[in-house]
Order: C-alpha cells, then sequence, then structure tokens
C-alpha cells in the first residue's frame, strides 16, 4: 500500500471524525463548559484575593484542563467500536497507527484546542499577568496533545469492558502527572519573574515521545480489545 | 501441500471460548470461484471462525493462509484483499451514506473505477445518498452496509449474515452480485440461515454443529 493512499485515508478519517463530532456538537462542548464552569468556581470560593489567586491559578487551570481532558476521552472509540468501524479500520490496508492518528488529531481539534483558546480569559480571572497568560497557553498548546495520545492508548485498552471509566482514569491518571508537573511549573516560575525554558523542554520532549509511540501502543491495545 | 487453485485455506484451526471447545481440527479450503457457506446452530461459533479468518481473532490453534501464506504474517497485505461485513455494520449514523462509502473506500485498496454513488445506485439507493444514514430503515442501512463490497476489488468476501433484514429484492440484487464476484474468480464464506440463489455446486457447506 503506497503511502500516497494512506494519507489521503489520513485526511478522510479526520474530516470524518470532525463532522461527525460538528454534527452531535453539544456533546463535544461538555468538557469545555466543565473545565470553564470549575476554573471559574475557584475565585468564587477563595475571594477576590489576586495574590492568593495569582500563586493557585496555574494549578487550578491545568488540573480542570486534565479533567475535562480525561472525561472527552472515553468517546474517542466508543461508538467506532459499538458500530463495528472499528472492525473496519483493524481489516483496513493502511496502518492502524496511520489511522489511530488521525482519531487522536480530531480529538485533540475538537477537545484540546477550545481549552486553549478560552484560557486566556480564565487566566484573566484568576489574575495571572500577562506574561504569565503567554507561557500557560504555550504549555497547553505541548501538553494537551500528550494528554490525548496517552489517553488513546488507555481508551483502546478499555474500550472492550463494559464499565471502563474507573479503570481508564486509574490507568491514564499517572501517566498525566508528569505533564501537570512540570506545565504548571513552567507558568507558576514564569509569574514570578524567572525566565524558562527546561520546563518547555521538556514537555515538548514528552509530545515528540507520545506522538512516535503512543499511536503504534494505540494500534496494538485496539487489536487485544477486539480480539 | 499448497495447491494454487486454493484461495484461503483453514488448517487445524480451534476455538476456545470460555472454556468451550467451539471447534477443533477444522480444516478447509476454498477455491477461486467457490462460495464457502458456514451453517450451525446458535452459538456453534459461526462468528469466531469469522473473525478468525479475518484476522481479527487469534485462533486458539491452527492456521489460516491466504493464497499460501499465513495472515498474520501477511497482515495488512491481506487486508487489501479482503473486504468483511459483520454483523455490526460498521456505518456512522450521523453520516451520510455517501460519506460512509467514501470512508469506506479510503480504507481499502485503490478501487476498479466503480464510484461510491454507483455502488449505491447499484442497491437502489439512489435519492437517499445525502441524507444521514439514522433516518434510513434498517434494510436500507444494511443495503449501504453491502454496498461497501462493491467499493473495493477485494477478491474475498467474508460475511455475516448479509441477508438479515434485506427484503426480497434486495435479496435478488445482492445474490446476483454475489454471482458477478464468483463469476470473476472471488471467493465468498459467508453464514446464513437462508437459501442462496447461488448454484449448489459452486456452495461448499460446513457444518459446525454437526
Amino acid at each position: 500500500m503506497n503511502s500516497l493512499s494512506s494519507s489521503r485515508a489520513f485526511g478522510l478519517l479526520l474530516r470524518r471524525d470532525l463532522l461527525l463530532a460538528f454534527r452531535r456538537r453539544s456533546e463535544i462542548a461538555n468538557p469545555l463548559i466543565f473545565f470553564v464552569l470549575i476554573t471559574s468556581l475557584f475565585p468564587l470560593g477563595i475571594g477576590a484575593d489576586a495574590g492568593v489567586l495569582r500563586s493557585i491559578a496555574p494549578g487550578v487551570i491545568w488540573v480542570a484542563a486534565l479533567l475535562a481532558s480525561l472525561l472527552s476521552l472515553d468517546g474517542m472509540f466508543r461508538s467506532d467500536f459499538e458500530d463495528g468501524s472499528l472492525e473496519q479500520f483493524m481489516l483496513s490496508a493502511h496502518p492502524v497507527s496511520i489511522l489511530v492518528m488521525a482519531k487522536v488529531f480530531a480529538h485533540w481539534l475538537v477537545t484540546g484546542v477550545p481549552l486553549l483558546a478560552v484560557s486566556p480569559l480564565l487566566g484573566v480571572l484568576l489574575s495571572i499577568p500577562a506574561e504569565g497568560i503567554g507561557m500557560l497557553m504555550l504549555t497547553l498548546l505541548l501538553g494537551t496533545p500528550v494528554l490525548s495520545l496517552i489517553g488513546a492508548v488507555g481508551v483502546a485498552l478499555t474500550v472492550g469492558l463494559r464499565q471502563g471509566g474507573v479503570i481508564l482514569s486509574l490507568l491514564v491518571l499517572p501517566l498525566y502527572v508528569p505533564v501537570l508537573i512540570f506545565a504548571t511549573d513552567a507558568v507558576g516560575t514564569t509569574v514570578a519573574g524567572i525566565p524558562i525554558t527546561a520546563q518547555l523542554y521538556i514537555l515538548a520532549a514528552m509530545l515528540v515521545l507520545a506522538i512516535s509511540l503512543a499511536p503504534l501502543a494505540t494500534a496494538a491495545s485496539l487489536r487485544v480489545s477486539l480480539s | 501441500m499448497f495447491d494454487p487453485s486454493n484461495q484461503l485455506q483453514v488448517h487445524e484451526l480451534e476455538c476456545v471460548r470460555d472454556d468451550r471447545v467451539l471447534f477443533t481440527g477444522l480444516d478447509v479450503s476454498i477455491r477461486s470461484g467457490e462460495m464457502l457457506m458456514l451453517e450451525g446452530r446458535n452459538g456453534s461459533g459461526k462468528t469466531s471462525l469469522l473473525r478468525i479468518m479475518c484476522g481479527i481473532r487469534l485462533p486458539d490453534a491452527g492456521t489460516v493462509t491466504w493464497r499460501g501464506t499465513d495472515i498474520q504474517r501477511l497482515g495488512a497485505d491481506y487486508h487489501e484483499s479482503l473486504s468483511y461485513v459483520g454483523h455490526r455494520d460498521g456505518i456512522k449514523q450521523d453520516l451520510t451514506p455517501q460519506e460512509n462509502l467514501r470512508m469506506l473506500q479510503a480504507l481499502g485498496t485503490p478501487h476498479g473505477g466503480r464510484t461510491v454513488d454507483e455502488c449505491l445506485e447499484r442497491f437502489g439507493l439512489y435519492g437517499f445518498e445525502d441524507v444521514p444514514t439514522r433516518t434510513l430503515s434498517a434494510g436500507q442501512q444494511r443495503r449501504v452496509a453491502l454496498s461497501r463490497l462493491l467499493v473495493t476489488d477485494a477478491p474475498l468476501w467474508i460475511l455475516d449474515e448479509p441477508f438479515t433484514s434485506l427484503d426480497r429484492h434486495g435479496i435478488e440484487v445482492f445474490e446476483s452480485l454475489m454471482v458477478d464476484q464468483l463469476d470473476i474468480g472471488g471467493t465468498i464464506v459467508l453464514t446464513t440461515h437462508h437459501r442462496v440463489g447461488v448454484e449448489s455446486k459452486r456452495i461448499q457447506r460446513l457444518n459446525l454443529s454437526p
């Protein structure tokens, strides 16, 4: 099978998933609303002390992003599993990891990018200074694709189970922790006025690692789940 | 012994499900232009056998070979020559038949000149190609699922109860397509409880619950 038709399959699958997401807009809005609600409740609960808010803001926003991402994960392969599309993907003439890539990319565009887009607003709400907001967006840009990629492996392993939700969180959350630590640290340090690069490099390295390994692991896990 | 006219060959196959042996020591070979019809009671392992033949499920013992090579070794090369319609349609309810088939076509081999619209028309779905599949009847949805056999040029069709919810006209159309597929040297494996309108000398029957 030549790479031209594989990239065509990638493009079509990406388009298909975006189209499906668009046709069920209300479902995909859920994680975003969840993200905004959690974050905006904090100032109400803690009080409008700018100093306190500023110091907890990176953690609050990132934890909310993490949970929102976890909330949206299960939908990644569930409907394809139930209606038999996943079997057709497995029997495709193209490498399954390429198809997985397309699905994860679509998932990130639909769930990760909206988080990225509203994050400046939430940053202002939690009184993060301007340079901190820039850093927050940068960490979300590097971090949310990692969440989708790692999540895909977990979902692929649990898609065949009737109640995979709890196992999924247990599998995936520990792997999310490094992203959380480095991302919040990067934002916190920037807010404190110290320039940073190390944390960003580490996040970028995690992203590269996840892009190169997660699709293969996901493809293998799907094969196990279906057999 | 490899005989070049044998397409799909099953050797000493065994399948165990929940500690129950569904079948063991199964030997079958299907030639080009031949149809294998699996029969047996519900739960006798027909679907499991089909899934093993597709390579979705691993056999507990034995091998499945395609033109002389183990299908596990062939991987995606085997999938190029295979078209599978399971009892789950593999059709997205929120997409139109046209969008569904485009995707399924892209998953397979480059097709032999038939467009998605022609395939839908062949199944009498003209005029329904751009409404959401959700709004179609069960029989029409089945027709969409079966149209996927036409969008690629796969020589091997594996079908799990293809006639479910088809009306008499749908069955006639599909039978003539099966005859066409056998005429050009293709191979079909299917499970069904219907009588199939194909010459009986081309049909090989295998009963899994003797």
